[in-house]
């Protein structure tokens, strides 16, 4: 029996678990109640203010979070692949260590925190609370491909005549885009399509997409939950077509 | 000079990180149901956690078994299938392999929201009544991929003749596997049980979808709605505090044991 | 264009350690402007070290390095006008072969149009000029190679520097780039500084050849000077094949080896004074005239080279040699051979007997190379008295378990010397030792380490 094979009992298993849910978020989205054809969900979307709203509130939260998490995390990462900056693997598993620890439990936590500072919940909690949970995942990839990176492309730039800082804006950070996409495959999305987070820290003050695709399918608005969910999955499609360094952003996962 | 910047720089941040972690540990040894006021040293929190005496605690143990065995219960088939998965998508090529791959990288790249929905209308369109059956199945369909990706590399280091050298020696192919294949992808298969796990116990969206009606709680869950009615279980904090120093002892376990072999490989 | 008399680059007393590892140990030497100069050795003797002094990414801890007269160990390696070649090329992988090369003149603000002139005709140079547009992932490894020279010389710097830049290839490719380098050199007339670990490499390249082992220099000289006439066993051994064997000068022009006198071109040795010869084994001649005849020998193996056959004989005296030549002779037959006095290369000896520093324990105690090693009493010496400890070489014992030996080594050198082999061991505590034995060793054994109290001579040590 050929290798290739083994391959089968996953592919039937992704099919039912992944392709066909998929397809079937397609089907309710333009459905109606009665399982008629209809763009109607679609269109209420574009006409709705409030979703549209929620929409551009999310993306803008999304765009913030990701910039802040990069400006924060790149130096992070940065420093703690530099051999002579840093040499303890302490240092690098302290700032892994918090994606092991339950998501919502650590936004709970920090959402307690602001209730005992006494620091009012909103916008600024919003951003606060974000870049805090997603911060070690822009963090871990960018550190992985930096650590990896052959020191033999930095000397040859100097050796061609460039300063340290020429160095680290011609080679280092061009280098290291894969590991700032994976960084950001792992944050933007995520942040657009949370839910419980924004709950949180915001008292529910400021709804993100997520919520209102899981407000709708809480209250049985299928068709237009699902609706919602596909318009999420046509900006995921998009985003993946533009980072084509796919493979490399995986290998800076693992 | 530079070395004492960047250095200050790291622990500030990781002083941010923590502070709510810390805070909570300290905040797990009194009684006060209200975070922030201190009314005297004392374990009881942990000791209700345990005793199940309370009737929140209760079902907060009873979320933290189910969260347990879920994870563990699917990250075990995941591991599973994704390895025996990883060997045939290695030895597949062209087209067929790409399509296959971009198939697996699918549940990473969606978001739990998507995923969650996506399944929970599955489970509709079948007439699944959901439960523990689709939680589990929710997770394997997500944890797989990341078992996947860890086992690739390792398939893609070893030696391509090792499987046939062991049907050459009259090994079948099932003896083949288990005898050869496994014990040199054993690490990636480990790594990915891990993430696995972790993705599990992580996951809050795809498990508030598809558990359906009966009530089963995960941790994630029981945390989601206990925030909404108001603020922390006492008894939470206590919880968080033994979870945040279990995984950093196991984490000083693993790294003391790598320091190890690397000096024994020196 | 030949190199002329004046120095481009002056090291001197140069020595660089790593922790407690000495790599660099009292280098000095200098190279002329516009030669073609190699650093040789094994793996570990610092070439590369050197090399990266001099590029500017190491800096020395002892000594000054001179670029025209002035020292340059404070500059950084982007200021220094020097460019390098580097072993695994590399080129910049989100870059294409034009801005590869573009990438140092960009950096200098050379304008647009002169950049382009100068990357395609340092282009047509390394015979790339099709490739400008190429991702530099997709070329094969000469051509990433001829890439990375063009990289470095569009800079036109004073002094190329190649760091071990053909290692990676295979080996027609490898001749191939040889003779292209060399002729690059003709043409740009710039000095070129290259390290290798291939000494027919360095024979083919070079104007000078600097042979450096552990750290120190070995010798210095032309490649035909190092092959004819190498200094000391290690050059002798490195350099091509050489049958290497024990000899003693009578006196001027007459040396004796294999138990048979020749008359040889040496002087200045002295009379009756142990030394080293060496004789290459294209250096040895069959004769059917019983008048040419020095000695006789019987064949006992003959394997075809390609270009020659490889012949190792047994002498009437007991020495196994190895001889090349272009005729095959049986195995078994006994032959006639001959040596001419030309091609007996004379060398001192670095050493005739091991000396240790140690101090005596007690009576018939003495502490050396980290160890207590049992010795006969000696006279006017006491406890606690600071000695010198000599050994001869066939002296030493070596044991197969670490744990039989007083101390524990590793074989860390290996010559054969015609009736025996003569090692070079290297203690755990970082000494060496050498030991002539029968013994086959293999190089890298661990090995155990004893003297008979009697082998060992102790003499006072004056406190210096």
């Amino acid at each position: 029996m050929k290798r290739s094979h083994w391959s089968i009992p996953y592919v039937v298993f992704m099919a039912i678990f992944v392709v066909l849910p998929l397809l079937l978020v397609m089907v309710y989205a333009f459905q109606d109640g009665t399982g008629h054809f209809t763009l109607a969900n679609i269109s209420r979307f574009f006409t709705d203010s409030d979703a549209l709203g929620t929409f551009a509130v999310s993306l803008e939260v999304a765009i913030e979070n990701t910039l802040i998490c990069i400006l924060i995390g790149y130096p992070a990462a940065w420093i703690l692949a530099n051999k002579d900056l840093n040499r303890s693997a302490v240092t690098i598993i302290l700032f892994i260590m918090p994606m092991w620890i339950n998501a919502l439990m650590r936004t709970l936590a920090t959402a307690e925190i602001f209730n005992m500072l006494g620091i009012p919940l909103g916008k600024g909690t919003l951003l606060f609370g974000m870049v805090y949970d997603y911060l070690p995942f822009m963090i871990y990839p960018i550190y992985n491909v930096l650590a990896k990176l052959d020191r033999s492309y930095l000397e040859a730039a100097q050796d061609l005549g460039a300063t340290p800082w020429k160095v680290f804006w011609k080679v280092t950070v061009p280098l290291s885009m894969p590991g700032v996409t994976s960084g950001v495959l792992m944050v933007f999305m995520p942040t657009v399509s949370t839910f419980a987070i924004s709950e949180f820290l915001t008292n529910n003050k400021i709804k993100l997409f997520g919520t209102i695709i899981q407000e709708n399918i809480n209250s049985s608005m299928w068709n237009y939950g699902a609706a919602l969910a596909f318009i999420m999955l046509i900006i995921i499609g998009i985003t993946t077509m533009f980072s084509d360094d796919n493979e490399n952003a995986e290998e800076a996962l693992i | 000079m530079k070395k004492f910047f960047a250095q200050a720089y790291i622990w500030f941040l990781l002083a941010l990180l923590y502070a709510p972690l810390i805070l909570i540990a300290i905040f797990s040894f009194t009684e006060s149901r209200v975070l922030g006021s201190w009314t005297g040293f004392s374990t009881q929190l942990y000791a209700n956690l345990f005793s199940g005496e309370m009737q929140e605690s209760g079902s907060l143990l009873a979320a933290v078994e189910n969260t347990l065995l879920i994870a563990f219960v699917s990250a075990t088939v995941s591991m599973i299938l994704g390895t025996i998965a990883a060997v045939g998508i290695h030895n597949l090529q062209g087209r067929k392999k790409q399509a296959v791959s971009f198939l697996n990288n699918i549940p990473m790249i969606n978001p739990d929201v998507i995923t969650g929905v996506s399944l929970f209308l599955l489970f509709v369109f079948l007439h699944f009544s959901q439960g523990y059956l689709t939680v589990i199945l929710a997770h394997i369909s997500f944890g797989t991929p990341y078992v996947v990706l860890s086992v690739m590399p390792k398939l893609r280091q070893m030696n391509p003749n090792v499987y046939e050298a062991a049907l050459d020696l009259g090994a079948t192919p099932a003896q083949a596997l288990w005898k050869v294949l496994v014990p040199q992808l054993r690490p990636g298969m480990v790594s990915g049980f891990i993430l696995a796990f972790t993705m599990s116990l992580d996951d809050f969206a795809v498990t508030f979808f598809t558990r359906g009606t009966i009530g089963l709680e995960t941790l994630s869950t029981y945390i989601y709605a206990d925030a909404r009615k108001g603020g922390l279980t006492p008894e939470l904090r206590a919880l968080m505090t033994l979870i945040f120093l279990i995984i950093l002892i196991l984490l000083v376990i693993i790294n003391v044991r790598q320091a190890k072999t690397q000096k024994a490989n020196e | 264009m030949a190199a002329t008399e004046e120095h481009i680059i002056d090291l001197k007393h140069v020595s660089k350690r790593f922790g407690d590892k000495v790599v660099l140990d009292d280098i000095s030497l200098y190279i002329r402007k516009g030669e073609f100069v190699t650093l040789l050795g094994p793996s570990g003797c610092g070439k590369t070290t050197t090399l990266r002094l001099i590029s500017g990414f190491l800096a020395p801890d002892e000594g000054e390095i001179l670029l025209d007269g002035q020292d340059i160990s404070g500059i950084p390696p982007y200021k220094r006008p020097f460019n390098t070649v580097f072993q695994r090329y590399a080129l910049f992988p989100h870059l294409d072969v034009y801005e590869n090369i573009a990438f140092g003149l960009k950096l200098q603000k050379v304008p647009e149009d002169e950049i382009e002139k100068r990357v395609k005709r340092v282009l047509k140079l390394v015979s790339m000029s099709d490739y400008e547009d190429r991702d530099v992932e997709s070329l094969s490894g000469g051509q990433q190679q001829r890439v990375a020279i063009a990289r470095a010389l569009v800079n036109q710097p004073k002094i190329l520097l190649l760091d071990e830049p053909l290692a990676a290839l295979d080996l027609k490719m490898r001749k191939d780039m040889q003779i292209e380098l060399k002729e690059m050199h003709k043409k740009l007339g710039i000095t070129f500084i290259y390290v290798t670990h291939d000494q027919e490499e360095a024979l083919t390249l070079s104007d000078t050849i600097v042979v450096m082992n552990e750290g120190k220099i070995q010798q210095i000289g032309t490649p035909i000077d190092i092959y004819n006439e190498p200094v000391n066993c290690f050059v002798a051994d490195f350099i091509g094949e050489s049958n290497i064997l024990k000899g003693r000068m009578m006196h001027d022009r007459r040396v004796a080896f294999i138990k048979h006198e020749f008359d040889c071109v040496d002087e200045g040795f002295g009379e009756d004074v142990p030394v080293d010869v060496v004789v290459r084994p294209e250096d040895i001649y069959f004769t059917t005239d019983p008048a040419k005849c020095q000695f006789k020998a019987t064949v006992n193996s003959c394997i075809f080279k390609g270009v020659h056959y490889e012949m190792w004989v047994d002498t009437d005296t007991g020495y196994e040699l190895m001889i090349q030549d272009y005729d095959p002779y049986p195995v078994g037959s006994e032959v006639m051979l001959y040596i001419d006095p030309d091609d007996i290369q004379v060398m001192h000896k670095e050493r005739t007997r091991n000396v240790f520093e140690g101090e005596m324990v007690d009576e018939t105690h003495v502490e050396m190379l980290g160890g207590v090693f049992e010795c006969l009493p000696q006279e006017g010496i006491a406890a606690g008295d600071k000695v010198r400890v000599e050994t001869k070489f066939e002296h030493v014992d070596l044991l197969d378990h670490q744990e039989d030996g007083v101390i524990a080594g590793e074989v860390h050198f290996l010559l054969y010397k015609g009736d025996h082999y003569h090692l070079t061991i290297l203690t755990d505590d970082g000494d060496h030792i050498w030991v002539d034995t029968n013994d086959i060793w293999d190089k890298g054994d661990l090995v155990g380490i004893n003297f008979a109290p009697k082998d060992l001579k102790i003499s006072k040590r004056d406190e210096a």
